[in-house]
């Protein structure tokens, strides 16, 4: 089982406690009624999938309850870093 | 019977006789004993029958790695099949039996597979023999594959035990208890690190058990074991688990144990957990898993009586069984040798030592030679006589050119095998550590350290004891100082006596026999022989990984711990490549099988899932209701009188809320409280209703979308003051709906100020539903008006009722006159009996959630979940006025507006009449323009909803149909087996359509 760090709690927690919430920082566009059929599209459907550094959102659903971003290699499964949501990605190496 | 119980020596108890059962035979044992040393100790080696071709077979192994001697141990509920005799431990009255052959052990009629023409079982024989007819794989086939090859049977009972879980956190884990693991543990616990010591075997000490001729620091090997774990037992930082099978290595340092804590026992203690999961975080961890010997692949190397030479030794020396009276040991590796001589003096006979090596030399060699011991170098074992025990070998010699010989026959009654040792990195490996191939040895050894891993002595490639103990000090030490603990070094154990076992071979043993004629096993469990490797390489199967599973190769309970490498050396050089080029297969957990028991622990019967009641729910079972599991609620489903059916039941029910009053408990509506200065701005964010101008006091039913524009939730929502909403969801829905819109309000709508609360289980719901439902109501109700101009349709109000503080809605989900009254859940009870009374003299009836979906249904109300599936959007489903369309967003707007979300042919929600008023629809059944529609063409939808209406006498449906609403008044028609139904399309409202009974 995992362990992941919650910004907000500060602590190690299992697995468990967290649910996964989507790739990160795809921000819904502040007028959707102003976007293009192709661009609204993109926005609800296409993401990144990469193989290797992925940003994305997670839950602490059993614990503070807040949700936050992760930044997680897709191999490995590990977790490079935590932060807390609205801050932007951190540079980080694999 | 003869005895082949040693005279003295071992770790059995011999002042104490147990009494067991094999196959209803009866024999004895001592405690100490594994069922397999106690059989062999009575000169029982024939413990089971072959997979594919029910060949007679022994124990080749004396410990979990034993492919052969599987059992099924326990009576009743208690039955677990698949154990290895290997490790039962022996206790009195203890009941095994063999597996896989009938009628008998010694006469099994499936022993014919075995004679059939070569290449029948063949690899991939499920593929190639059971083809044709397609249709007769499910009736014929594969029941009698089944049957014919089947391992142990299920228990027949349910099982009479509990499990239990247990999370652990440590500085350091050590797996295994022999050399390393204890000296690891000794240095480990001594520097004050927090330790976990577990170990599969009863005592502590793995190979020290069964090591007759070194010594540690001046000890016989079990004596310095026994000390170690005697000093360990009073370390309180350490933690020693006996019996406990580390089975799994996860992410993190996260390791699955398993306990068994009473199949030792003969009575187990009922309120005693039969075993116990461990969870184990730790910082650091040492790995002293040890190695397996592996077999020598040479023809009939299967016969009961061949045994690894560890095994042999083990017998002899840590039970005192005697495996045979006449041994000849097959080796290509030093430890072959201490077998022998451990045998000889132990009173077996040694016909010869046939070493597949040229020249033998070293301190084994000159041990076996000081022993007068026979020894052949050069040679081979090509065959082995004998059917349901060996009698003797066939030998061979090698020529220079590679060719073997024929060099005439032994007699014996014991084959041993050392073919070298393959170390255990199946934990180093899961915890994704990259083995490395040792091209000198021929063996995998771990490479690079995992994170915070040691692995050491033979799980490490180091077979010798003296490496052992001191990797292992040194291990134990280095893990402690990684946890910042250091107090107390350890001095390593000096060590005495001890031969190491060098050399090793992989592969198929050259013979000179017919090789289409012989069968040399690779894989003993599974049948596979290395003709079948070489078979599945010659018809093109190049991954290690494809050759496993077409031939079966390390695969079922033993996962190939004996034939791994055996299988890989065969497919590379039939390939022609380096082993290293081949590959590996993956170690995957569990180790050993682990029960279901103990994955599932509690969660089992009444704890299997957490269980909801309603406030009523006592009383409704009183009166006799049966109930429906919906989510994880009880639901009451209806509420028959003796002797009615269900049907019966529901048509009293509906009709008499129409007639009169229904009594329902609604508490498993979600419930979500909105509250804040924004909470009218968040709100008209997150459903398509606009919500400004609602007034407090007044409801309305709200449709909640996901971004993509689809139907995600609905439920009637009531505005209490400017600032706080009081939201229903889906009996179903409450969690995803709170989860929603906690990430909306979170990630993209920080900047309102609005608070959320679950309430579902604060409010109990009771739900007066019917014509008469004010006239009961209003004797209990206290501060609300509830006259029709005061509370209207789709109004909520604050009061009390019973005395007991309410918000009293005025809604409906039945298509009449209907309160919701919502009270403090711990008042539901007693509000409940409360209005019951009341409702008596008006005729109310209780109804359960049938005679719900029958009156909505009768109304087109839709259910989320039923007319939906994710796909629907308001539009289909006619809920465009439940749209603000003066909003500028809301969630799933823009998506409304992208062309596919207007196509006319989208499915649409409809209503069905069959032409038969009698005939009630499937739900899920599909709808076609023809009555024998056309194969290729898809259907136009699908019934969503299905019932016999009483109210009109007659049956409805709902569904969702291609273009619906431009077909009304159109004949449609479901196929169903036996012919299709003739619908006519209609609105989806069947009765009231105008709502006057609703405006009373």
């Amino acid at each position: 089982m995992l362990l992941i760090r919650c910004p907000y709690c500060e602590m190690d927690r299992p697995e468990l406690e967290f649910r996964y919430g989507g790739e990160a920082h795809v921000a819904r566009p502040v007028n959707p009624m102003a976007e293009s059929d192709e661009s609204w599209a993109e926005f609800l459907y296409m993401r990144t999938n990469p193989k290797g550094l992925h940003a994305e959102r997670w839950r602490h659903t059993s614990g503070c309850g807040r949700f936050f971003n992760a930044i997680r290699h897709t191999v490995t499964d590990r977790f490079v870093v935590t932060y807390k949501a609205g801050e932007p990605r951190p540079e980080v190496k694999p | 019977m003869t005895s082949f119980r040693t005279a003295q020596g071992g770790r059995i108890d011999r002042a104490r006789t147990l009494r067991f059962t094999f196959d209803g035979q009866s024999y004895t044992g001592h405690p100490g004993d594994t069922l397999a040393s106690a059989l062999i100790a009575n000169g029982v080696h024939l413990m089971g029958r072959s997979f594919k071709y029910h060949r007679p077979r022994g124990p080749i192994a004396a410990g979990a790695e034993e492919p052969n001697a599987l059992v099924g141990v326990g009576r009743g509920g208690r039955y677990t099949p698949n154990l290895r005799a290997t490790q039962v431990e022996l206790y009195d009255g203890l009941v095994a039996e063999s597996q896989n052959r009938w009628p008998s052990l010694a006469m099994d009629v499936g022993e014919v597979n075995d004679l059939v023409p070569a290449g029948v079982f063949a690899s991939g024989f499920y593929y190639k023999t059971f083809m044709n007819p397609p249709s007769a794989w499910k009736d014929l086939y594969e029941p009698i594959i089944r049957r014919a090859a089947g391992l142990g049977k299920a228990p027949e009972q349910p099982d009479p035990d509990h499990y239990s879980h247990r999370y652990a956190f440590c500085d350091v884990l050590v797996v295994g208890a022999g050399a390393a693991g204890l000296s690891a543990a000794l240095a480990a616990g001594r520097a004050g690190a927090r330790v976990i010591l577990a170990d599969e075997q009863p005592d502590l000490g793995g190979s020290l058990l069964s090591d007759a001729s070194a010594t540690i620091d001046g000890l016989p090997a079990a004596e310095w074991a026994a000390k170690a774990a005697a000093e360990l037992a009073g370390l309180a930082n350490v933690t020693v688990l006996t019996r406990t099978q580390c089975f799994g290595a996860y992410a993190q340092n996260f390791f699955g144990l398993a306990q068994r804590l009473t199949d030792h026992m003969p009575v187990p203690d009922p309120k005693a957990a039969r075993e116990r999961l461990w969870k184990v975080r730790t910082r650091e961890v040492v790995l002293a898993t040890g190695a397996i010997e592996r077999p020598l692949v040479f023809p009939e190397n299967d016969r009961p009586g061949v045994m690894l030479a560890s095994a042999a030794r083990t017998y002899l020396n840590r039970f005192g069984a005697k495996p045979g009276a006449r041994a000849v040991i097959f080796t290509a590796c030093d430890s072959g040798y201490g077998a022998a001589v451990d045998l000889a003096r132990g009173g077996v006979e040694i016909a010869a030592i046939v070493d597949m090596r040229s020249e033998a030399n070293g301190p084994g060699i000159d041990a076996a030679r000081a022993a007068n011991l026979p020894v052949r170098t050069g040679a081979v074992v090509t065959g082995v006589k004998g059917r349901l025990r060996a009698t003797g070998v066939e030998v061979g010699t090698i020529a220079s050119n590679g060719l073997v010989n024929p060099a005439g026959q032994l007699s014996c009654d014991l084959v041993l095998m050392a073919g070298g040792w393959t170390p255990s990195v199946h934990l180093y490996s899961q915890m994704r550590g990259k083995v490395r191939f040792d091209a000198e040895r021929q063996i995998y050894v771990p490479g690079d350290r995992a994170s915070n891993e040691h692995s050491v002595g033979a799980c490490g490639g180091s077979f010798g004891l003296a490496d052992a103990l001191a990797q292992g000090v040194a291990a134990g030490t280095a893990a402690a100082k990684a946890c910042g603990k250091g107090a107390t070094e350890t001095a390593v154990p000096g060590v005495a006596g001890e031969i190491l076992p060098r050399g090793g071979y992989q592969g198929a043993v050259p013979h000179h026999r017919d090789v289409r004629k012989v069968k040399a096993f690779v894989d003993f469990q599974n049948d596979v022989t290395a003709k079948d490797i070489k078979l599945a390489v010659r018809e093109g199967f190049r991954s290690i990984e494809h050759v496993k599973r077409y031939t079966t190769t390390g695969m079922a309970t033993d996962q190939g711990k004996t034939s791994n490498m055996n299988g890989l050396a065969i497919a590379a050089e039939t390939m022609g490549k380096a082993i290293p080029e081949v590959g590996l297969t993956t170690f995957r957990p569990p180790y050993t099988p682990v029960t279901f028991g103990t994955f599932a622990g509690h969660s089992r019967g009444d704890l299997f899932d957490p269980i909801r009641r309603t406030p009523s729910h006592a009383w409704a079972q009183a009166r006799g209701a049966a109930f429906e599991d919906v989510g994880m609620w009880k639901r009451a489903w209806y509420f028959p009188k003796p002797g009615e059916t269900m049907h019966a039941a529901v048509e009293r029910e509906c009709k008499a809320v129409r007639a009169s009053v229904g009594l329902f408990d609604a508490s498993t509506l979600g419930k979500i409280e909105v509250v804040g200065p924004d909470a009218a701005e968040f709100m008209n964010r997150l459903y398509t209703n606009p919500w400004t101008k609602l007034e407090p006091g007044r409801c309305r039913y709200g449709l909640m979308l996901n971004e993509a524009g689809f139907v995600m939730d609905d439920g009637v929502i009531g505005r209490l003051a400017p600032d706080r909403f009081h939201v229903t969801t889906t009996t179903g829905g409450a969690p995803r709906v709170l989860a929603h819109m906690e990430d909306y309000l979170q990630t993209e709508f920080p900047e309102l100020k609005v608070w959320l609360t679950s309430t579902t289980e604060q409010w109990a719901v009771i739900a007066v539903q019917g014509p008469k439902a004010r006239e009961v109501i209003a004797p209990l109700v206290e501060g609300i008006d509830l006259s029709p101009a005061a509370m209207p349709h789709m109004s909520v109000r604050l009061g009390t009722i019973c005395g007991v503080p309410t918000r009293l809605f005025r809604v409906s989900f039945t298509g009449e006159l209907g309160f919701e009254i919502n009270v403090p859940a711990e008042h539901g009870p007693a509000v409940w009996e409360a209005v019951w009374k009341a409702g008596e003299a008006h005729g109310m009836v209780p109804y359960g959630t049938e005679t719900m979906h029958v009156l909505r249904a009768e109304k087109g109300y839709i259910i989320v979940g039923q007319e939906t599936d994710g796909t629907v959007t308001p539009n289909d489903l006619g809920l465009d006025w439940a749209i603000g369309k003066a909003k500028p967003d809301f969630v799933g707007k823009r998506s409304l507006a992208r062309p596919d979300m207007a196509k006319p042919d989208r499915k649409q929600l409809v209503g069905l009449m069959t032409s038969d008023a009698g005939v009630v629809l499937e739900e899920g059944a599909q709808i076609t323009a023809e009555a024998a529609p056309v194969q290729g063409r898809p259907a136009l939808g699908h019934v969503t909803s299905a019932y016999a209406s009483p109210t009109l006498g007659r049956s409805i449906a709902m569904a969702l149909v291609s273009g619906g609403r431009a077909r009304i008044g159109e004949t449609l028609y479901v196929p169903m087996p036996s012919g299709a139904i003739a619908v006519t399309v209609t609105e989806p409202i069947f009765f009231d359509k105008a709502g006057s009974r609703l405006d009373v």
